[in-house]
């Protein structure tokens, strides 16, 4: 596994390149926004008729993950459902494909601000979770430390002979841990966006995803 | 016979004017449904697209009675003008407006309540008024259209809007006629067959062209160099001509190479002489500034891209120079008609090749345009993504029935051979997304009731609207100069070029050297920079192909024993490569083989432009691949293509064998930039993504995600969804160009010459110079971001 192994307090964590999160010794799997349902909330709002099909891709890749780790807790971060009814109007086969995924471990559903209140899926469903000295939820809180958050969909560029890479990635620091967006139909934040300047210290650093985790200092604003 | 009322008449006496005889001749087809008048620029040609409509205006009318469409907005700001001294002077009871993105909001409401006699507008603002509830009001009483430049119009998917928008209008209104003013183009039948109701023709007239231009190659004396695209050698010359002539416009093919000799010009620009610069990346402000120094009669010369192709006429502009080989004889032609637009004086034009193959090039240019041979690729069906987007403008008017709206797309000339299915296909994107995976059923965006198509949600209209138009602009950013509470705009440059540089790095725009300090918000915030050099100066990637009729004419002078007409350094180079080696030859391929520097490199002549010799460059590398060959890079120019590798050919012909070329070419696209970008301009047109908006993009974006994710989602679960089947057809015609690969394979039929040098040839040596400028690609991503990654890493003491 390419994945970027770290520390925060006392756990040891792993960076996976596909953007989910390894905390072995708990045997814990942790992803965020991973936005189910976004295309059909565009068609029922805005009239807009995006690809069906991001909520199998999330799927897939979270599935992939699940059958190499065999986590025995999940926690996705909030944001999991793009909003309340995206449930409802979920595909059966893929409704029914998600519930195998949540058989057998423990399944947190932590709320964003995307998805507010409880999903009707089984798991649990909680605002934020506390394990040992670390604490998951879906937005950093500046004054809180040691923690794992999601919501801002951080993505790093890199510039290098002339050409512009700009990949989803992970922001860490001693402090916290922000995740990228595992859902398919996700943009990016870049990284040298304010709030998120504001959020890490200077000596940050971002893992950008993609076939491996590759570490980086975080861009700053000069 | 006087075809002028009394008013008329005296109002010309009055001026001193006589009227032409292509206005004459537009008078008297006024009663005919489609007219199209071919005219060199200048000419009068404008009145005599109004004066039947003025005519028939002069007791008064009711409604609107005559549309005018301009692809530019400045044109029908400009016409206001001038149309507003007849009606003035005649005292016509005629009220004439325009009608563009920059008209305030309530006299938009104000137009289509009240509309004036006589509107102008462009074909965005047009395809609007279409799409409201009260457009069948507004327009049933229209008489006549008027489809400005429609020459330029018909070489973009602007055209093809256009001429949906005109079949709706004349559903709208049934006696609608159409007039369309042309400049000089190739194949006057074909802009005919565009521009009338199928199956109706149009009536053409060409009007006198007037004297033969007086155009020659410039004389320098320096000799241009080999390679390059700047052709600065020739700057003294230059400036010797400017000082000679009223008012210069000096065309040049990019706007990175405009900037570039706009800033070499005023190095050497000692007088003082005043000389302004125009193109598509400056700031609108600069643009308009320069516009009006230009009616000021301010300046003596612009450095333009082809901004400046179309456009206001300015009639002190006594000569046009063109830097570097026009790749084109019909534009040429159209630059050339810039100069003095007084009707039968001849426009004086100076071509200047910026490297020693141009010097054949203009040359084959020259004789073209005094042959009066005029090249054009033919025009392409009708693309079904603007089909896409004019069924959603028409359900925003109303309902409607399929049959009627299919009736009406085919009575569009570019769409006389739209098939049912394809319509149906594009009907059921628009009404459901048109997935394999059957979704939204509840969610639809048309609904079908009673045989007749609505949208479900009104309020999805406003969206719709907001998205109109086939220009889909490449994602820029503005220039502004550093300050606290944002500088002066400079212009603006793509975002892929802002996403290079690095904070300190130098760049060129609107003709000074700026350094970049970096991004804020969307914003590319830079600092002036009087000493450096430029270190990067290329801010647009487009390079235009040479057209085909260029290349042959080029092939066709090689085989000439000599050239007395061309300068002795290229004349004896050309000789010397037949020594080395041999001419390439219309009906053969020359392929030639010769070792350097311990590298093994090969030259195909293929004479197909650069998009499709890059594009044979790809196939070709992947077959060399194939069989174990480690070809290590190429090049192309418009007129060959250069492998090397580490080991020499054995034969050439295989690697050009026709069969699975087009297979390998799907492969290697899928993965492509090019499809990306194909992709995502279907994809706006057609109506599944929201255009740019331009200053209103949000600065959080994690809302909106790229078109990539779309692509790649559609790639891997519905390939054959319609908007990758359109993505596919748009590259393979426009940046792959794979038509000229085929149409030089069909040339050469599989006759391959392959002549072992011994060393570099004459022809071959240009190319050599173009190595370095190549970027990597493909598989050295990972790598090339492992390596930048560490070494920030270490840079920061973190690794």
């Amino acid at each position: 596994m390419h994945g970027y192994q770290f520390s925060l307090g006392s756990a040891r964590l792993t960076a996976l390149p596909s953007g989910a999160l390894w905390w072995s010794e708990e045997g814990l799997l942790c992803v965020s926004d991973l936005h189910f349902g976004k295309s059909a909330r565009f068609a029922r709002l805005r009239g807009q008729m995006l690809p069906p099909y991001e909520n199998r891709d999330t799927l897939e890749r979270l599935e992939r993950d699940i059958l190499k780790l065999n986590p025995a807790q999940v926690i996705c971060l909030g944001d999991s459902f793009d909003d309340m009814k995206a449930l409802d109007e979920m595909d059966d086969s893929d409704h029914m494909w998600l519930t195998c995924l949540m058989a057998g471990r423990r399944w947190t559903w932590i709320e964003g601000n995307h998805d507010p209140g409880p999903v009707g899926i089984g798991g649990v469903h909680r605002a934020e979770q506390t394990l040992r000295d670390l604490t998951f939820r879906h937005i950093a809180d500046p004054d809180k430390s040691l923690e794992i958050s999601g919501h801002f969909h951080p993505k790093a560029q890199i510039s290098a002979k002339g050409r512009s890479l700009s990949r989803p990635c992970f922001l860490i620091d001693a402090e916290r841990v922000i995740l990228p967006a595992f859902g398919t139909f996700t943009g990016g934040l870049r990284s040298d966006a304010a709030v998120l300047q504001e959020i890490m210290s200077p000596s940050a650093i971002a893992v950008l995803c993609g076939t491996k985790a590759q570490a980086m200092p975080m861009k700053r604003v000069l | 016979m006087n075809i002028l009322p009394e008013k008329f008449q005296r109002w010309f006496d009055k001026k001193g004017w006589v009227l032409h005889p292509h206005q004459q001749k537009l008078l008297q087809l006024s009663q005919d449904p489609c007219a199209l008048l071919i005219a060199p620029t200048g000419g009068g040609k404008t009145l005599a697209g109004f004066l039947p409509s003025l005519i028939e205006l002069q007791n008064g009318g009711e409604g609107l009675h005559t549309l005018y469409v301009s692809p530019l907005k400045a044109l029908a700001a400009d016409i206001k003008r001038n149309l507003s001294k007849p009606v003035e002077e005649m005292a016509l009871p005629i009220r004439v407006e325009d009608r563009t993105g920059d008209t305030p909001y309530s006299k938009r409401q104000r137009q289509r309540a009240d509309p004036p006699d006589i509107l102008l507008t462009t074909p965005e603002s047009l395809a609007l008024l279409l799409s409201y509830e009260d457009a069948p009001r507004m327009f049933k009483s229209l008489k006549r259209i008027i489809v400005d430049e429609i020459h330029a119009l018909a070489e973009s998917k602007r055209g093809d809007q256009m001429m949906l928008c005109l079949a709706r209008l004349q559903s709208l209104a049934p006696g609608l006629r159409r007039t369309g003013l042309s400049a000089t183009v190739e194949d006057p039948p074909a802009l005919g067959h565009f521009l009338a109701q199928h199956p109706a023709q149009a009536t053409i007239h060409h009007a006198d062209p007037g004297p033969d231009p007086d155009i020659s190659i410039l004389d320098t004396k320096a000799i241009p160099p080999w390679n390059g695209a700047g052709a600065h050698y020739a700057i003294p010359e230059v400036l010797e001509q400017v000082k000679a002539a009223e008012t210069t416009l000096i065309f040049i093919n990019t706007r990175a190479q405009a900037e570039l000799f706009f800033r070499a010009l005023w190095v050497a620009n000692e007088d003082g002489i005043p000389i302004g610069l125009h193109h598509g990346s400056l700031s609108r402000e600069a643009r308009v500034k320069v516009e009006a120094a230009m009616v000021a009669s301010q300046l003596r010369a612009i450095v333009c891209t082809g901004t400046l192709d179309l456009g206001i006429d300015w009639g002190n502009v006594d000569l046009v120079i063109q830097i570097g080989a026009p790749k084109n004889v019909k534009r040429l032609v159209q630059r050339i008609g810039r100069a003095n637009h007084r009707y039968n004086a001849p426009s004086k034009a100076l071509l200047v090749p910026a490297n020693r193959f141009e010097v054949l090039e203009c040359r084959a240019a020259l004789e073209a345009v005094r042959a009066y041979d005029l090249d054009g690729e033919p025009r392409g069906r009708g693309p079904r993504d603007v089909l896409c987007q004019f069924i959603l403008m028409t359900a925003c008017s109303g309902p409607f029935a399929a049959d009627d709206l299919f009736a009406e797309a085919r009575s569009a000339g570019p769409y006389h051979d739209l098939s049912r299915a394809e319509f149906d296909d594009c009907l059921t994107f628009c009404a459901t997304g048109g997935y394999a995976l059957r979704a939204y059923d509840q969610w639809k965006r048309l609904l079908q009731e009673n045989n007749r198509y609505r949208l479900r949600d009104p309020r999805s209209a406003a969206r719709i609207r907001m998205n109109l138009g086939t220009i889909v602009d490449t994602e820029t950013l503005d220039v502004r100069l550093k300050n606290r509470r944002g500088g002066k705009a400079l212009g603006e440059v793509e975002e892929s070029f802002a996403a290079t540089l690095v904070p300190g790095d130098t760049f060129l725009i609107g003709g000074e050297v700026v350094t970049y300090a970096g991004l804020r918000e969307m914003t590319v915030e830079v600092t002036r920079e009087q000493r450096k050099k430029p270190k990067i100066a290329v801010f647009s990637g487009t390079k235009f192909s040479s057209s085909t009729l260029l290349s042959h004419r080029v092939l066709a002078k090689l085989q000439a024993p000599d050239w007395p007409e061309l300068p002795a350094h290229t004349s004896n180079w050309l000789q010397l490569q037949r020594q080395m080696s041999a001419m390439p030859q219309p009906d053969r391929l020359l392929v030639e083989g010769f070792a350097l520097d311990g590298r093994e490199f090969s030259c195909f002549y293929g004479f197909a432009g650069r998009n499709a010799l890059q594009t044979l460059g790809l196939l070709i590398t992947r077959r060399m691949e194939n069989k174990g060959l480690h070809p290590l890079g190429f090049v192309s120019t418009d007129y060959a293509l250069l492998i090397w590798g580490l080991e020499a050919l054995p034969d050439p012909a295989p690697l050009l064998a026709r069969d699975g070329m087009i297979e390998g070419l799907e492969t290697w696209l899928a993965e492509n930039a090019v499809m990306k970008r194909s992709f995502r301009n279907v994809a706006t047109i057609a109506g599944l993504i929201d255009r740019n908006m331009p200053g209103k993009r949000k600065t959080g974006r994690q809302a909106t995600f790229s078109s990539d994710i779309l692509y790649d989602t559609l790639r891997k679960y519905d390939p054959d969804h319609l908007l990758l089947r359109l993505t596919r057809e748009e590259a393979m015609r426009g940046l792959v160009d794979f038509g000229r690969v085929e149409e030089m394979l069909g040339r050469i039929n599989g006759k391959v010459d392959y002549v072992r040098a011994p060393g570099v040839t004459p022809l071959a040596a240009p190319l050599l110079l173009e190595i370095g400028k190549v970027p990597i690609r493909g598989q050295a991503e990972e790598k090339v971001l492992a390596d930048a990654a560490e070494a920030m890493m270490q840079a920061a003491g973190l690794a």
